[in-house]
């Protein structure tokens, strides 16, 4: 039975860097993901990465972005360590081989992106997070006797002891069914957000909020679970991600008139203002009937220098052609704010611990917060990273100080009746596949760029049904060698979880922030609403609870871009 | 909407069962994908069918199957030109080759793809301490290496690898071209010894048959065997390693043959390669090689007239191809991201120089913009 000092769940860019923190501190480290580690949804990070190392900008400056990105709900303290450490971050992925764009002088070269004050975004042409995520997987190569890795792992569960630690986990080995216990003295979690529980989204099949989730069940709070970010520029059809590395080349919107409508909205950074304000005059357009006859806007790529797009946005080219039958480089290409990212997740300090103890979170599934209620584009790739090397860091440093833990041979047999019993479900109700549609279609209908109380109501009573549905829902699959039907019921058991907290956060923040507009409290309200949302469950209920927003240099202003 | 039918080739190790095949109908636009179909055939029909997929954009190189028989992504496929480039109207969906199957459609890279990754030493070997800030090295070399880094590890070219089903233990066009990414990487300080390693292997970058198939089936335009070449000039022409598979001394006997010829010349390739007819080590590998020869003479593919006095003499036209590529002063090597275009007055090459790169699945054959960039020959 394999037992770690440090076991990390999730193999994307937080995972894998977090298992190199932890691997040079010191510790033994296990690294499991339910897909191979290049697999991971770190690939979809198409536009660059974020940080200030140019002589000329300045971590505040960073900050300060970020801060204002955030619609000031983010934790000052968290985004003044991301914003101070990204720099050298940078540098050390660089070292080990990210083949960053260069300027004409062979140093790192930098592209604009949104709601940054600087051209600050550092890029490897539009696949930043492929880049990334695959030299960070030749370190794990070059590093296989150091860290285990557990590739095709699916986690069902984590373990927790009386006094509520975290103690390991329990999976399902994919190629052939069984099941095994992991004692571990820290668990990371990195396991991603819950971007399926929309639909569409621009997320991966993947990106089941499984972490979350687990987290949840076994008492972690989540914060700022309402924050779900609509990214202003994707394929109408199926949800693909256009990357907002095309407006940062200069790329236009247009409505169905014409008419570039950013200049009404945000007159100084128009197409380069927060991806919550582009996302919402986009859907203020399609909905007062400015937009095309499909729902969408045009985004127009063309003024790009065809030499330009080809070197460093080839992949929206291919998409383009792949998935819309449009050559970008000749014509615009018709797109709609869609679900693309989730600002909240298990709730963390600054190393990544959450409030249970030996259970850590990094990247989207954790909400340190540095995204408040709003992320900017290329700070996601740099939260992962930072916090993925700090949780690595602390959890080594822990590791020294427990015991391992005794294994919990009774859940482990537990657990496998559990999943048998999935198996077993008798044809009668209703199909997985159907419920995960309905989930993911009422997600996207009623709590998306513009919600009220109305819609996420009607949209909680669904949830409720949902859940009871899933508990019965059937799959086909009787087997035990890569038996995804079984897991595929799982995972709608995580995503019924994160979509009734976000619903109920969504729910109960009575003002527009960030990426929560209500249309019944169209206003920001600091007097009443700076501060977090927290959602917890210990028995079988959820409780709401609030916490303070840290705030260290910068006062809440009015945002303006 | 149209219909589709997925003929789908079926493997459950559990059964006790060998493999068969089963069709599905989808129904979905002709533009959607055939992962889409096979998604819809998971949902509605059968949710024991097994792939791998995430992504669904052709980012993440989980999808990697054989459609009509020819490796690609299920995922930028469309249904209607799967449809129509089908042998009977319906879409074959199979587990991609070389690798051993898992279950359905799902092979086991691990087994094969990445032991081969693992071979090449994949990660960066930087001389000595970095810098302090970034490493300082050219644009175009980043750019360059871009298109090697824009490998998906999906295994299409694994899949139909020729000279794998004949070799096996061929380190193969994924790995070699990862192997290019660092060899072409100026931060890396261990050029000269990876490419010896690669030389040296007998089943190293001269196992390699040149039969395109890798290039055509990438989704990626990461041109495995372009990259495999590249390595190769490098190995032979620039750090001049004379391997013992007689790798390097084969091709340039095959480059002097035309240069004389024109045509190739059987009877002085296999003699030129080890370094001419009187060469002492020639005379052991024609023995060898005597029972080839016999049965290439018994089957009329070579006449003794021919073998013995080649009627042809380089023309012209052959002679003025040499003297142009030769002439230049610095190598151009074809590369997808170094883009030469028309809107490009600073272009490296003119137009007749650059080629085309298939974008390979389900693209309708749409051949993406490809341009010759240079690389700096070492001397």
């Amino acid at each position: 039975m394999p037992a770690y000092d440090v076991l990390i769940i999730g193999a994307g860019l937080a995972g894998q860097r977090a298992a190199l923190a932890a691997a040079d501190a010191g510790a033994t480290v296990g690294l499991m993901s339910k897909v191979h580690p290049v697999r991971s949804h770190s690939n979809a990070a198409a536009g660059g990465i974020n940080a200030a190392l140019n002589p000329e900008d300045s971590w505040e400056s960073h900050a300060f972005d970020t801060v204002k990105g955030s619609d000031y709900l983010g934790d000052q303290d968290a985004i003044e360590i991301m914003c101070r450490e990204a720099p050298d971050e940078i540098l050390v992925l660089e070292h080990l081989g990210v083949t960053f764009h260069r300027d004409t002088e062979g140093r790192l070269g930098t592209r604009a992106f949104g709601g940054a004050s600087a051209a600050r975004t550092y890029y490897v042409a539009d696949i930043t997070g492929q880049a990334l995520l695959h030299v960070l997987y030749e370190q794990m190569m070059k590093y296989h006797e150091k860290v285990d890795s557990y590739e095709e792992w699916f986690v069902t569960s984590l373990l927790t002891d009386d006094e509520g630690r975290c103690t390991g986990v329990i999976a399902r080995e994919i190629r052939d069914g069984h099941l095994e216990l992991f004692p571990a003295k820290s668990v990371i979690l990195a396991s991603g957000g819950a971007g399926q529980a929309f639909r569409p989204t621009t997320n991966a099949l993947i990106c089941t909020g499984d972490g979350i989730a687990q987290a949840y069940r076994i008492g972690a709070p989540l914060m700022d679970m309402e924050m779900i970010q609509y990214h202003p520029t994707t394929l109408a059809e199926n949800g693909f991600l256009i990357t907002e590395g095309a407006r940062g080349e200069g790329a236009h919107l247009y409505n169905a008139e014409g008419e570039r409508f950013m200049e009404r909205y945000a007159p100084n950074k128009l197409e380069l203002a927060g991806r919550d304000v582009v996302s919402r005059a986009e859907q203020v357009e399609i909905n007062e009937g400015r937009g095309f006859e499909d729902g969408t806007i045009a985004l127009d790529i063309t003024k790009v220098p065809r030499k330009r797009i080809l070197e460093s946005l080839r992949e929206i080219v291919n998409i383009g052609r792949d998935f819309a039958g449009v050559d970008i480089t000749r014509e615009p290409i018709h797109i709609r704010p869609g679900m693309h990212y989730m600002m909240g997740g298990v709730k963390t300090d600054v190393h990544g611990q959450t409030t249970v103890e030996g259970l850590y979170a990094a990247g989207e599934v954790a909400c340190v917060s540095v995204h408040g209620g709003n992320r900017l584009g290329a700070n996601s790739l740099l939260d992962t990273l930072i916090f993925g090397r700090r949780a690595g860091e602390h959890a080594a440093r822990r590791a020294r100080e427990v015991a391992m833990p005794e294994a919990a041979f009774s859940r482990l047999r537990d657990e496998e009746r559990w999943i048998e019993s999935i198996i077993a479900r008798e044809h009668g109700g209703r199909r997985v596949s159907e419920i995960k549609l309905e989930l993911g279609t009422t997600m996207n209908e009623k709590c998306a760029v513009f919600r009220d109380e109305e819609g996420l109501t009607e949209a909680l009573e669904i949830i409720d049904r949902l859940r009871e549905e899933a508990e019965s829902a059937w799959i086909d699959d009787r087997g035990t060698v890569f038996n995804q039907d079984v897991l595929g019921a799982i995972e709608l058991g995580f995503m019924v979880d994160c979509a009734h907290t976000i619903l109920l956060g969504a729910l109960e923040r009575k003002e527009s922030r960030g990426a929560q507009y209500r249309t019944d409290f169209p206003e920001r309200n600091d007097d009443e609403w700076l501060k977090h949302i927290d959602i917890s469950r210990n028995g079988a209920e959820p409780e709401l609870s609030y916490s303070p927003v840290t705030i260290t240099k910068w006062q809440p202003e009015e945002r303006k871009y | 909407m149209a219909e589709f039918t997925l003929k789908i080739r079926r493997y459950s190790p559990e059964s006790g069962e060998g493999p068969y095949w089963e069709s599905f109908e989808t129904e979905l636009p002709g533009h959607r994908s055939v992962l889409e179909g096979i998604l819809q055939v998971k949902d509605r029909q059968d949710g024991s069918l097994a792939i791998r997929c995430s992504c669904r954009a052709a980012i993440c190189g989980s999808c990697g199957v054989k459609v009509n028989g020819k490796p690609m992504l299920a995922c930028n496929t469309h249904l209607e030109w799967a449809q129509s480039n089908s042998k009977d109207g319906e879409i074959t969906v199979e587990p991609m080759g070389n690798m051993p199957v898992l279950k359905d459609l799902i092979v086991d890279m691990d087994a094969v793809h990445w032991k081969k990754i693992q071979r090449i030493t994949p990660w960066l070997l930087p001389d000595g301490e970095p810098p302090e800030r970034e490493y300082v090295v050219p644009h175009e070399s980043m750019v360059d290496v871009t298109q090697s880094m824009a490998c998906i590890q999906c295994g299409a070219c694994v899949s139909d690898c020729l000279s794998m089903e004949v070799d096996p233990l061929f380190i193969g066009p994924a790995a070699l071209a990862k192997a290019y990414r660092f060899v072409g990487d100026p931060r890396d300080g261990q050029h000269e010894e990876r490419l010896r390693d690669l030389a040296e292997d007998p089943h190293g970058i001269y196992d390699c048959t040149h039969c395109f198939f890798c290039i055509e089936a990438c989704p990626k335009g990461v041109a495995p065997m372009s990259q495999i070449m590249r390595l190769r000039r490098l190995a032979g022409s620039d750090y001049e390693i004379d391997d013992r598979n007689n790798g390097h001394r084969h091709e340039q006997a095959f480059v002097d043959n035309i240069r004389k010829h024109g045509l190739l010349h059987e009877a002085d390739l296999l003699p030129d390669s080890y370094g001419g007819k009187l060469h002492p080590r020639t005379v052991p590998e024609l023995v060898d090689s005597l029972p080839v020869i016999t049965r290439a003479l018994l089957r009329r593919k070579v006449t003794p007239q021919n073998a013995l006095l080649h009627p042809h003499k380089a023309s012209e036209e052959v002679k003025r191809i040499f003297e142009k590529v030769e002439g230049r002063p610095e190598r151009l090597e074809f590369n997808l991201y170094v883009s030469g275009t028309e809107d490009d007055p600073d272009a490296p090459g003119p137009e007749d120089e650059q080629g085309p790169h298939d974008s390979g699945a389900g693209a309708d054959g749409q051949a993406q913009q490809a341009g010759s960039g240079p690389q700096k020959k070492r001397s």
